[in-house]
């Protein structure tokens, strides 16, 4: 992995504050940020592994475990908390048989709640990967969950 | 590759140009909404649809699809509106492109059924300035977005785009920009609503350079989304802005904070940039006036906090997004130390309005404190969601009511949160309260950045209050105590009300620890986090009352202290509820009396949904015990 490590590193050499992006690169390219990701990113930016990982620790979207292929995120935003989307996770959280936050064990879905995706008058809103979907409800679930199986 | 324009003369003869050739374009123009919310409707596939129907009609030369940013009436996508005639067409699935297309063909008929629909009256509508939701909106700011393609910065420079830029750089100095700003009284759009020209003028004399303008389009609060479409659909209007406060405020560089959730908006900024580049209207020597800007993209990571200043300047420097105190304010020293002024995106966007059609045309519009337009999304049980773009001092009742179609299903509206986490929950009694700065912050919520959230009588105000707490804790950046552990100390209160356990007193508690975290907290996020808390306890206060001393949830949301049971005398024994139960709570059988075992039920309320209508043998109540049978019996009445 160490080339094209260094290649996304590279890239920001000399820019002021580029460790958020070389996160962003890195995270990116291998899908989360492994311990030896930390500790090789802080060699070349030369800053201690501690500060690395208190810049990234500190935000929600960089992620220290691998995920699953499909991301499936489910808005607890205001308007789709008002709308049920809590039921609607709660199906999810079901069928899947995993808790928010988790991966299946065969790594094909990584289940996750994000607090606005800005999709609001559609709510409650699920996306996987990049796709949206609008309007759902518990009996959706299942539906939604076979196409990205397919 | 463009070719660089070196000139104010330049800009105009290419817009002429454009104008012209859009002469020898087809007459016809069905402009496509590809926002967000279209886009979970499948907008790709009408749009598909519609260029292969015009090739196989053979109508190439007489009608043109346009692809567009958000129409803002986002509960009807995918939304297609035809010109000339702004012929309104809403839910456009894909096989209807033939019909539209060959009654444009015709002569210009309209498909009636897919026109919009009054849903009280039963009037159809057919020009899109007609329709309700858009009848008392005064979209100054969003109104280009459903004529422009995004990505195409020639289309925003046919609608006049850049003049307002080519104005200022050429005829005024920068201190008649501010002057015009102030004067148009314009206010910040993120939420504190600080005037913005005095915000200029305070970074335009500060020492120091470079000196820098960033965008805030770290949309946080949850339930608001006019930044991300005012970015995706219309992004030049902002970088115009951008520019032209630069050149005010004698910055050279600027930056573009966006949140990591709009992908969309990233990706369409980028191309903006890059177009503006080519034509030399961004980069060195702009429009060869001898000013020097250039803007960078900064992608957050997801932290809420990052939309306060401060913390935003950290984030673009590489550290944890945490505030610190001010003074001293961006202004004097911001990012890297430098001079900074930080704008909302709607703020930004604002900018080039002001300056072509001058001060006083601006502040005729709003009220006597609170200037010009204001995107509001209007989303929750309302019947039309969307975003609105009104007047300032428009009432709460006019949006929900007049623009928003009321609520949804015909129920009670029960109250609008406005302000995002920040902000509070306004009842009914409040619906004329006119909308601006002053009346909402009198009232106890913000403007916020424009989230309108409607509950109706379904919504637990002391749950939603519970949800905002558990949202303004887990952002709390933990820098300050108040903040850090007031917001867990209200959350645990709350928690404990909603589940039965609320005591005597918990009220009060909340009060004083709600004032503490208020006062003493460092930045804006720990200064309003309490807010949803004060506001439902000033208006809503039976709810908290009745599931501490009654331990009932008059809404029937909250799960510990709700049940769900089957009526006897209306249950046919179906067996679909059963069926349906995900955690095999019902027992019965074929025409036996199905029966609800309270200590399996995780009260998801399935078999509410999933009861016919006709039967309605399911009953969610609170507080109150139903007499039913303890085992599945024979059913009484006949089918």
């Amino acid at each position: 992995m160490s080339d094209e490590f260094v290649q996304v590193v590279e890239e920001y050499r000399g820019e002021k504050g580029a460790l958020i992006s070389i996160l962003q690169g890195v995270q990116e390219k291998f899908g989360y940020l492994s311990a030896e990701a930390i500790s090789k990113i802080a060699r070349l930016c030369r800053l201690s592994e501690s500060e690395v990982f208190g810049v990234a620790s500190f935000y929600t979207q960089f992620y220290f475990t691998p995920r699953g292929r499909h991301k499936i995120k489910v808005c607890l935003g205001t308007a789709c908390h008002v709308r049920g989307a809590v039921r609607v996770l709660e199906r999810l959280e079901q069928s899947l048989g995993i808790k928010s936050g988790e991966t299946t064990p065969d790594y094909n879905f990584t289940l996750e709640t994000v607090n606005c995706i800005g999709a609001c008058a559609l709510g409650p809103v699920v996306t996987i990967d990049e796709d949206y979907f609008g309007q759902m409800n518990p009996e959706k679930v299942d539906q939604v969950l076979n196409l990205a199986k397919s | 590759m463009r070719q660089k324009l070196d000139s104010e003369e330049a800009l105009e003869k290419f817009r002429t140009k454009l104008l012209a050739d859009k002469e020898k374009k087809p007459s016809i123009m069905i402009s496509i909404c590809h926002g967000t919310g279209c886009q979970a409707y499948g907008c790709g596939k009408v749009s598909e649809a519609f260029r292969e129907a015009i090739s196989r009609l053979n109508a190439q030369d007489k009608i043109e699809v346009k692809i567009t940013g958000c129409h803002g009436f986002c509960e009807r996508g995918t939304v297609v509106v035809v010109e000339p005639g702004e012929v309104f067409y809403q839910r456009v699935k894909p096989e209807d492109s033939t019909e539209i297309v060959s009654s444009l063909l015709d002569g210009g008929g309209v498909v009636e059924r897919l026109l919009y629909t009054d849903a009280f009256t039963g009037e159809r509508f057919v020009k899109r300035s007609d329709v309700p939701f858009y009848k008392k909106q005064l979209r100054l700011i969003f109104g280009d977005n459903g004529h422009i393609d995004p990505t195409c910065i020639e289309d925003y420079i046919a609608i006049g785009g850049y003049t307002a830029l080519s104005k200022a750089i050429f005829h005024m100095s920068p201190e008649e920009i501010i002057e015009e700003v102030k004067r148009s009284g314009l206010r910040g759009r993120g939420g504190a609503g600080f005037p913005t020209g005095n915000k200029w003028e305070f970074c335009r004399r500060a020492k120091g350079s470079p000196k820098y303008v960033v965008v805030n389009a770290d949309e946080g609060d949850p339930g608001a989304y006019m930044d991300r479409s005012l970015l995706e659909g219309n992004p030049h209007s902002v970088l115009e802005g951008l520019i032209i406060g630069a050149y005010a405020i004698g910055a050279s560089e600027g930056y573009i904070y966006v949140r990591h959730e709009y992908p969309l908006a990233v990706h369409n900024v980028r191309i903006a940039i890059q177009q503006a580049r080519e034509l030399g209207i961004l980069g060195t020597n702009i429009l060869n006036s001898g000013f020097d800007f250039d803007v960078h993209i900064v992608r957050g990571v997801g932290a809420f906090v990052c939309g306060e200043e401060t913390a935003l300047i950290a984030s673009i420097e590489g550290r944890r997004g945490m505030p610190r105190s001010r003074p001293p304010f961006p202004a004097i020293s911001g990012l890297w130390g430098k001079p900074t002024n930080i704008n909302n995106v709607e703020t930004w966007a604002n900018v080039p309005l002001i300056i072509n059609k001058g001060a006083d045309w601006y502040s005729a519009i709003g009220t006597k404190t609170s200037k010009g337009t204001k995107i509001f999304s209007l989303v929750g049980k309302v019947n039309n969601t969307g975003l609105v773009e009104v007047p300032m001092g428009i009432t709460l009742a006019e949006i929900i009511f007049d623009i928003g179609g009321g609520i949804k299903d015909s129920k009670k509206f029960k109250a609008v949160q406005t302000g995002g986490p920040s902000g509070g929950c306004l009842p009914a009694s409040l619906l004329d309260l006119p909308v601006d700065f002053e009346s909402l912050a009198a009232a106890g919520s913000i403007m916020g950045s424009g989230g309108m959230i409607v509950a109706d009588e379904d919504t637990c105000m002391v749950d939603l209050t519970k949800y905002f707490l558990n949202f303004t804790q887990a952002e709390s950046c933990g820098k300050c105590p108040p903040c850090r552990v007031g917001t867990r100390q209200m959350l645990g209160i709350l928690e404990r009300i909603v589940k039965g356990e609320g005591r005597p007193g918990d009220i009060e508690l909340l009060e004083r620890v709600a004032m503490t975290v208020k006062q003493g907290s460092l930045c804006g996020l720990g200064q309003t986090a309490p807010n949803p808390v004060l506001t439902t306890l000033r208006y809503f206060r039976d709810e908290y009352e009745a599931h501490i001393n009654e331990k009932r949830c008059p809404a029937l949301v909250c799960k510990d202290l709700i049940s769900f049971y089957i009526l006897p005398d209306k249950c046919q024994g179906c067996m679909i509820c059963m069926r349906s139960c995900p955690v095999e709570a019902i027992s019965g059988g074929k025409r036996l009396v199905h029966v609800v075992d309270q200590n399996k039920c995780t009260k998801c309320g399935t078999c509410v949904d999933v009861c016919p209508p006709r039967f309605s043998a399911v009953v969610k109540v609170s507080g109150e015990r139903v007499e039913v049978p303890a085992q599945p019996v024979p059913v009484q009445k006949p089918e």
